[in-house]
C-alpha cells in the first residue's frame, strides 16, 4: 500500500488509463450497431437533470461521443393553449414555464401587451417590477448555486442557499400571495400594491445577504476539488455561443455582451447603475463566477431602488377586455437564464392568433452536445449544472 | 446599418421580395426557394446577421410562413425574414449549417408544424413521440381526448 501511495503522479495516471482500457474492452455492448460503445440513459428521472430531461449518451470508455437530448416529458403545449386564452389570462400560464423566473416571464408578456396597446406604466409599478425581477434573479441563482454544488457532491451548500432564498420567498408571499408562481405582473402594472413592510423586509434581506455571500466563496468557490471539476471543463467559445443562440450567464461566461437590461433597456433599467458581468474563459468556472457576481449586481440595483419607490398608482387604468391591434409584437427581457422573447401575432381579436416563447433554456441546451463532446462523463454533470436548465422552460 | 441598406441589397438579389416596416423591425417577405441564397448572404459581411434568436412558424390556414428573427452582434440591427411555404407540402432549406441553433429550432418546427427542412442533419421529432399523428400547432389540429384548446 505504501508503495502505491509513493508512486509518481504520471504512473498513477497510467494506471488509471489502463483501467479505462479494461473498461472499454469489457463493455462491448452492441447498440445501434456501434460495437465497443456504451449507450446510457441519463434521465428522465435523474437527480442531476433537475427535472424530466432525458439524455441518451454514447460513451467510448468514459469519453462522451454523442449526447442526444429527448424532450417533451413535460410538454404542455403552452403556445397552443395561449391561442384560446385572452390577453389577461395567458400571462398566468407563463409562470409555469421557467418557474424560477416567474416574475420575468409575466413581465415579458405584460410588456408585449403594453407595447401593442401603448399603455403607459406608472413609475411606481416600474420600480416594483424591477425590484421583484431582481429579487427573483437572486432567488433563482441561489437555487442554482445550491443545486450545482449538490451535483458535484457537496450537500451542505444547498442549505446555505435555501437560507437566503427562503427570505426572498417570504417577501414574495407577503406581497404577491405566492412563493413560486407569483402571477403578480399584469398589463398596466402590478396586480396589488406592495405590502407595508415590503421595504423593511427587503432591507433586512440585503443585510443578511451581504453578510452571507462571502460564505459562498469560502465554502465552494475556493474549494480545490470544486475548481478542478470546473476549470477548463465544458468550454464554449464566443463564436459558438453566438451561433448556438446562447444567452444569459452562459453566453456572458464566454465574453458575449448579451444582457438585455443593458443592450435594450426596458422599464427603469437605464436609470440604475449596474455592471454587465463578463468572463472570457468560457468554461464552467467562468459561468459560475458570472452568476455569483450577478447576484451582487442585483443587490446593487435593489439598494438603489428600494428607498426611492415613488408614490402613485401601481396599475394604469386599462379596459376590462384587451383587444390587440392587428400586427406582430416582440418583446424580450433578461430572465435569470437569459433572453426570453415573447412573439405575439395578432389578428385584432381578444386572443392571440399565434404566440411563441423564445425560451433561453432551449437554445442553451442545444449547445450542450458541443460543450461536452470528447470530455468525461463526470464533466457532463458540471456542464449541465452551469447551463442552469429548467426543463418546463425548455419543453413549454 | 439601416433598413434602407438591407432593403436595397435584398431587392438586388431577389426583386420579388416585399418589405414591411409597419412593425418594430424590417420584415422581409420571401418565397421558400429564395431562402437558401438569402440566408448565406445575410450571415456574411457586410450585414453579419450572426445571431438567429428566434425561429418559428405561423399557420395561415392556406399557407404557412417560417419566421426568422435575426440580429447582428456587431451592428445591433434586427430584421425579420418571413419565408412563405406551401401548406400541403411544406419544405424549406435548412439554416442549421449557418446558425447552429437552427438545428434544434427546426426540429421543433418540424415536430409541431410538419415543415420539412431540406438537408437538415437530423430531422426527427423533438418533443412529441415518434408515432404521434398530426401537427399540434397547426390551426386545424384538434385532439378531443387531450384537449389543448379551451
Amino acid at each position: 500500500m505504501i508503495k502505491k501511495a509513493n508512486r509518481k503522479p504520471e504512473e498513477r495516471n497510467q494506471h488509471m488509463y489502463s483501467e479505462t482500457e479494461i473498461l472499454k474492452d469489457t463493455t462491448t455492448i452492441t447498440a445501434n450497431g456501434t460495437e465497443g460503445k456504451l449507450v446510457i440513459n441519463v434521465g428522465p428521472q435523474h437527480p442531476a437533470t433537475h427535472g424530466v430531461l432525458h439524455l441518451v449518451i454514447t460513451l467510448n470508455g468514459e469519453t462522451i461521443e454523442k449526447v442526444e437530448p429527448h424532450l417533451g416529458y413535460i410538454h404542455r403545449s403552452i403556445e397552443k393553449m395561449c391561442e384560446s386564452l385572452s390577453y389577461r389570462q395567458f400571462i398566468y400560464v407563463t409562470s409555469r414555464m421557467d418557474y424560477l423566473s416567474a416574475h420575468m416571464n409575466n413581465h415579458a408578456c405584460s410588456m408585449t401587451v403594453e407595447k401593442a396597446l401603448q399603455i403607459e406604466v406608472p413609475t411606481r409599478a416600474q420600480y416594483i417590477r424591477v425590484l421583484m425581477s431582481e429579487l427573483t434573479r437572486i432567488a433563482s441563482h441561489e437555487l442554482w448555486w445550491g443545486a450545482l454544488a449538490m451535483d458535484l457532491g457537496a450537500f451542505t451548500p444547498f442549505f446555505y442557499a435555501f437560507r437566503e432564498r427562503e427570505t426572498i420567498n417570504d417577501i414574495m408571499e407577503q406581497t404577491c400571495g405566492a412563493r413560486l408562481t407569483m402571477n403578480y405582473m399584469v398589463p398596466g402594472g402590478v396586480m396589488a400594491d406592495i405590502h407595508p413592510s415590503f421595504q423593511q423586509k427587503v432591507k433586512d434581506f440585503i443585510k443578511l445577504f451581504k453578510s452571507n455571500i462571502d460564505e459562498y466563496d469560502e465554502l465552494v468557490t475556493g474549494n480545490v476539488i470544486f475548481q478542478a471539476r470546473m476549470k477548463g471543463v465544458g468550454y464554449l467559445s464566443k463564436e459558438d455561443a453566438i451561433s448556438y443562440g446562447c444567452t444569459g450567464p452562459v453566453a456572458r461566461g464566454s465574453g458575449l455582451n448579451c444582457d438585455i437590461r443593458k443592450i435594450y433597456p426596458y422599464e427603469i433599467y437605464n436609470q440604475v447603475q449596474f455592471n454587465e458581468i463578463l468572463e472570457t474563459a468560457g468554461d464552467c468556472f467562468a459561468r459560475y463566477s458570472v452568476r455569483i457576481r450577478e447576484m451582487k449586481e442585483s443587490i446593487k440595483i435593489i439598494e438603489q431602488l428600494v428607498d426611492n419607490i415613488p408614490e402613485g398608482e401601481f396599475q394604469a387604468k386599462t379596459k376590462a377586455v384587451l383587444k390587440l391591434p392587428k400586427g406582430e409584437f416582440y418583446t424580450r427581457v433578461e430572465t435569470a437564464r437569459g433572453e426570453l422573447g415573447v412573439y405575439i401575432v395578432s389578428e385584432g381579436g381578444t386572443t392571440p392568433y399565434r404566440i411563441k416563447f423564445r425560451s433561453p433554456g432551449f437554445s442553451n441546451l442545444s449547445a450542450l452536445e458541443h460543450m461536452v463532446k470528447g470530455s468525461k462523463l463526470g464533466d457532463l454533470m458540471a456542464t449541465m449544472g452551469t447551463l442552469d436548465l429548467v426543463i418546463p422552460d425548455i419543453d413549454r | 446599418m439601416t433598413n434602407e441598406e438591407v432593403k436595397e441589397f435584398v431587392s438586388g438579389i431577389h426583386p420579388s421580395a416585399s418589405f414591411d416596416e409597419t412593425g418594430e423591425w424590417l420584415n422581409i417577405n420571401i418565397e421558400a426557394l429564395e431562402w437558401k441564397r438569402l440566408s448565406r448572404v445575410l450571415r456574411n459581411p457586410p450585414f453579419n446577421f450572426d445571431y438567429l434568436f428566434c425561429l418559428t412558424c405561423i399557420d395561415w390556414k392556406t399557407f404557412m410562413t417560417v419566421v426568422y428573427h435575426m440580429s447582428s452582434t456587431i451592428h445591433r440591427h434586427t430584421i425579420v425574414i418571413k419565408a412563405k411555404v406551401d401548406r400541403e407540402d411544406p419544405k424549406i432549406e435548412t439554416a442549421s449549417d449557418i446558425w447552429r441553433t437552427a438545428e434544434f429550432h427546426e426540429r421543433e418546427v418540424y415536430d409541431l408544424f410538419g415543415v420539412r427542412f431540406v438537408n437538415h442533419p437530423d430531422l426527427r421529432r423533438l418533443i412529441l413521440t415518434d408515432d404521434f399523428e398530426g401537427y399540434p400547432l397547426r390551426k386545424d389540429f384538434d385532439d378531443p381526448i387531450n384537449m389543448i384548446k379551451l
